[in-house]
């Protein structure tokens, strides 16, 4: 029997482990999908927020400006990329700007330092290639860009080593009550557990509502992207996001901290929570974005650099708040539900403060032998030829680049599926290490990768997948 | 550091005979640098036959072609790196390398011969609605996982574009014991050759539909279906044409666009229609001493198209390097352009003092012609044409220029190739 196990390896969930796992505890995360954030954390902007956006006095506004600070410690802590660019909300109406000045007594009611108005040609200054229409904008500078996959990796990884058991491609049915805590029954066989974290996104209203008779409600709030070649160079030096509204915080047009540039998410509810299929209409409408000058940027991007599109779906509860507790009619039932944007930046900070109720609950001990930190992964197209010179020496496999467009070397990739918590497949490498997330889209390191992880994995190539499940790449040999 | 007097960059067809001709021309100190395993590029995952009809007046597999061409590279004692990827090129002509072996490497170059080849566009690229499911693949990685490594990546395939591999792929997969559906074409016309439509598709009963596109792919793990539907004059998908097949796998044969993130390192200037560089009668770069030949320079249908040029290339380099010296500062260009209904030429530039007697031209035509004539134009004036019953963007075509038309008078400055009427 677990003394926790904690529902969904999304970002939030591994982020709970993590912090939980600063405690004495035996504890486990189950996931339905074959890696951590499969599900809403997957397709992200990766913008660290601000906390300016949020209702005052919200959990969300208090989260997310404790989230913010917290990112960026954690980055370097547990050896992941973050950048503070700031962040730019701009407004282009000037029937808009009173909401530009509410925007800005939120920033200061929830608490975020040092944001200001920028007139016109201030903002035109600084960032000369926004739209025409540009009327003023508020500057927030704790804004940035993270990596989604990285944050939910390592927080999983540094949960992992300090003791949370993962289980994945673990799905959770249906939950029951016992004497002594929870049963839950998965596709795996049934899991004896004293206390439950539900982390489970889009499917949180799903176990909150098997337990408690306070329904909730999550509605699966779709957000379609289209991605560039990072060789179209720069549009913007910061993160640029319109003013909000009531879908959500607009379509941003900015640069992932790989250097790509989106435009994305576009809103959309779907009643099936898997409909995370990009669509005619809405990719005809993001086109005709990139190639307007009418919504942030000044000068048409290039079509032809387009190198991807896909979809997500953020976990909207009904009313737009955070929902971080243990349930007033459910002991040891914790929440961690509704976490829609600004989820990502958030998650520490939800980890934190949720984990911090269930040690209070549990009269948990704090370990003595806590491992706070994490060594991350080599980027090796971002070294120095001395870096590279001596990576190679001490292992020849860095010197053999698989995938060429983001320069991923073997070596990487071998690391990647031999961490704490394993990539088995190759959505699960691309996340990690970015093989196959460049301009050609893993048309070239496919079956190179596809060898290794068959090599590293010690299964047939004919068993590797795309994403778990039955998403296995290849039907079999040729003459069968 | 290295030094050599030529390095090509890649160990394809058009990298393998550009270093021979180089070679034959007197250069001594050349170094082929390849990324692959072997030498041959892209021909050993192509083992259909039809390659060397120009070339060798028989009908090779592409394994075969290249062979001949890597049998001559070891006769000559050409020096070649394989396992190695070339990840810098700077100003001054220093190639940086990369292998397990010896790490990082340092060349410098007297001359360069840019020829990477190119790769396919993906899914990506086209913003094809639908899920992400494993079984979408670009024919070209298809190809190898069928011929190189031995696996089937799907039983039921829909096949999106007509470009060559795509064809050839449709062909293969059937032989292979897969039921391929359909092969469906944006364009009202093929992007491949002839006579692969006809040995890959209409010998196998497998339908082609022009003006058809996929406007969606179902299954969220792995493809379950495609949806195609008819598209009107401008491309767009026409509401209720849809079709839905079921299959596990969807191959894109979309195009292939020629690899210059390397040439770009060094700004090589690159032809918005071709993305390949822009290159005078010597097949030389707009950077004095760099080279390109092959399918970097422009997608080709043909391997001897591409070994042909590649010769002219090498040996154009081998003289850049033997008369550097004397290297004129300026001199007059022709510049070529591409008329009604022509989309590029290579080259783009002749400097008539370098013009050999004769210089072949190449350039693809915008759509189908037929009962077409070609007119070549100096300066306003007619010096060739040639007639044909149809012309296909799909098939490369060339005309070829005399020197003697070029010199007359005072010369000439501009040259103009077009589609004309009857």
């Amino acid at each position: 029997m677990y003394d926790l196990v904690i529902i969904g390896a999304g970002v939030t969930g591994c982020c709970i482990a993590r912090e939980i796992s600063r405690y004495k505890i035996n504890a486990c995360v189950i996931e339905k999908g074959d890696d951590v954030a499969s599900g809403t954390s997957k397709a992200n902007t990766g913008v660290i927020h601000t906390g300016l956006e949020a209702d005052p006095g919200s959990l969300m506004a208090k989260l997310c400006v404790r989230g913010n600070e917290l990112m960026y410690e954690w980055a370097k802590e547990l050896d992941f990329p973050a950048e503070k660019n700031g962040k730019l909300i701009v407004c282009t109406h000037e029937d808009d700007l009173p909401l530009l000045d509410k925007q800005l007594e939120n920033a200061i009611a929830n608490g975020v330092p040092d944001c200001e108005i920028l007139d016109r040609e201030e903002v035109l200054r600084r960032e000369p290639n926004l739209t025409e229409r540009t009327v003023a904008a508020l500057w927030a500078p704790t804004g940035g860009i993270v990596c989604p996959f990285n944050v939910a990796v390592a927080a999983g990884e540094n949960a992992c080593v300090n003791g949370v058991e993962f289980r994945f491609e673990t799905e959770a049915d249906s939950i029951e009550k016992t004497e002594y805590g929870y049963l839950i029954h998965t596709n795996k066989g049934d899991i004896e557990t004293k206390a439950i974290a539900n982390a489970a996104g889009l499917y949180a209203d799903k176990f909150h509502n098997m337990v408690s008779e306070n329904k909730i409600h999550i509605t699966a709030r779709k957000g379609e992207y289209i991605f560039f070649d990072k060789s179209i160079g720069t549009v913007f030096n910061t993160t640029v996001v319109p003013l909000p509204g009531k879908m959500g915080k607009g379509i941003a047009a900015s640069y992932t901290i790989n250097g790509n540039f989106f435009i994305g998410p576009t809103a959309t509810d779907v009643e099936d929570k898997e409909e995370l299929n990009t669509t005619e209409p809405i990719l005809e409408k993001l086109k005709a974005m990139a190639l307007s000058n009418q919504h942030l940027t000044k000068n048409p991007l290039p079509l032809n650099k387009v190198i991807t599109s896909f979809a997500g779906a953020r976990a909207h509860e009904d009313h737009h708040e955070f929902i971080v507790e243990e349930l007033s009619d459910a002991p040891y039932f914790f929440d961690a539900a509704g976490i829609e944007s600004p989820g990502l930046t958030s998650s520490p900070a939800i980890g934190e403060m949720l984990s911090g109720i269930i040690a209070d609950k549990m009269k948990l001990q704090k370990k003595e032998n806590f491992i706070a930190k994490r060594k991350g992964f080599v980027k090796f197209d971002a070294l120095s030829d001395e870096e590279k010179e001596k990576l190679i020496k001490e292992n020849p496999l860095y010197g053999n680049i698989v995938c060429r467009c983001e320069m991923v070397t073997e070596a990487q990739i071998v690391d990647a599926i031999n961490r704490p918590i394993k990539a088995t497949s190759l959505d699960a490498v691309k996340r990690r290490v970015r093989a196959g997330m460049g301009r050609c889209q893993g048309g070239f390191c496919t079956p190179k990768t596809m060898e290794i992880i068959s090599r590293e994995l010690g299964i047939d190539m004919t068993e590797v997948t795309k994403k778990g499940g039955k998403s296995k790449l290849l039907t079999g040999r040729v003459k069968e | 550091m290295d030094n050599y007097k030529i390095v090509v960059i890649g160990g394809g067809p058009a990298g393998l005979a550009a270093a021979l001709s180089a070679k034959r021309a007197g250069v001594d100190e050349i170094l082929i640098v390849e990324r692959d395993c072997r030498l041959g590029g892209i021909l050993n995952q192509c083992i259909h036959n039809g390659f060397g009809l120009h070339t060798f007046k028989e009908e090779l597999t592409g394994p075969e072609y290249a062979q001949r061409f890597i049998n001559q590279v070891k006769e000559e004692k050409i020096e070649y790196w394989l396992n190695t990827m070339t990840i810098d090129i700077s100003e001054d002509k220093v190639v940086t390398t990369i292998n397990s072996r010896e790490g990082l490497r340092h060349i410098k170059a007297e001359a360069i011969v840019l020829a990477m080849g190119c790769r396919e566009r993906p899914r990506g690229a086209l913003n094809i609605p639908g899920y992400r499911p494993a079984g979408i693949y670009n024919a070209g990685t298809a190809q190898r996982l069928v011929n190189i490594e031995g696996y089937m990546p799907g039983r039921e395939v829909v096949i999106l574009g007509s470009g060559d591999i795509g064809l050839i792929m449709a062909r293969r997969m059937t032989l292979e014991g897969a039921k391929v559906k359909v092969v469906a074409e944006i364009m009202p016309h093929s992007g491949g050759l002839k006579r692969n439509i006809v040995q890959c598709l209409d010998d196998y009963g497998i339908p082609l539909k022009l003006s058809h596109t996929v406007v969606d792919i179902k299954g969220r793990e792995r493809v379950e279906a495609v949806t195609i539907a008819e598209v009107d004059e401008k491309l767009k998908p026409i509401p209720g044409t849809e079709e839905t097949y079921t299959c596990d796998t969807l191959l894109l044969s979309v195009g292939l666009i020629p690899e210059n993130e390397l040439s770009e390192k060094i700004q090589v200037k690159l032809d918005e229609k071709t993305n390949g560089p822009e290159v005078n009668e010597s097949f030389e770069t707009s950077k004095e001493g760099v080279f390109a030949c092959g399918n970097v320079l422009h997608v080709h249908d043909l391997v001897d198209f591409v070994s042909q040029e590649a010769e002219t290339a090498g040996s154009c380099a081998a003289e850049y390097v033997k008369q550097k010296a004397d290297k004129k500062e300026k001199e007059e260009m022709i510049i070529l352009t591409a008329g009604e209904g022509i989309t590029y030429t290579v080259p783009k530039y002749i400097r008539i003092e370098r013009m050999k007697d004769t210089l072949k031209v190449r350039f693809r035509v915008r759509q189908i012609y037929k009962e077409g004539t070609i007119g070549v134009y100096a300066d306003g004036e007619k010096i060739a044409s040639r007639k044909k019953r149809i012309f296909a963007p799909g098939e490369m075509e060339e005309v070829i220029l005399k020197k003697k038309d070029l010199v007359k008078g005072n010369g000439v400055s501009q040259i103009k190739i077009q589609m004309e009427g009857e």
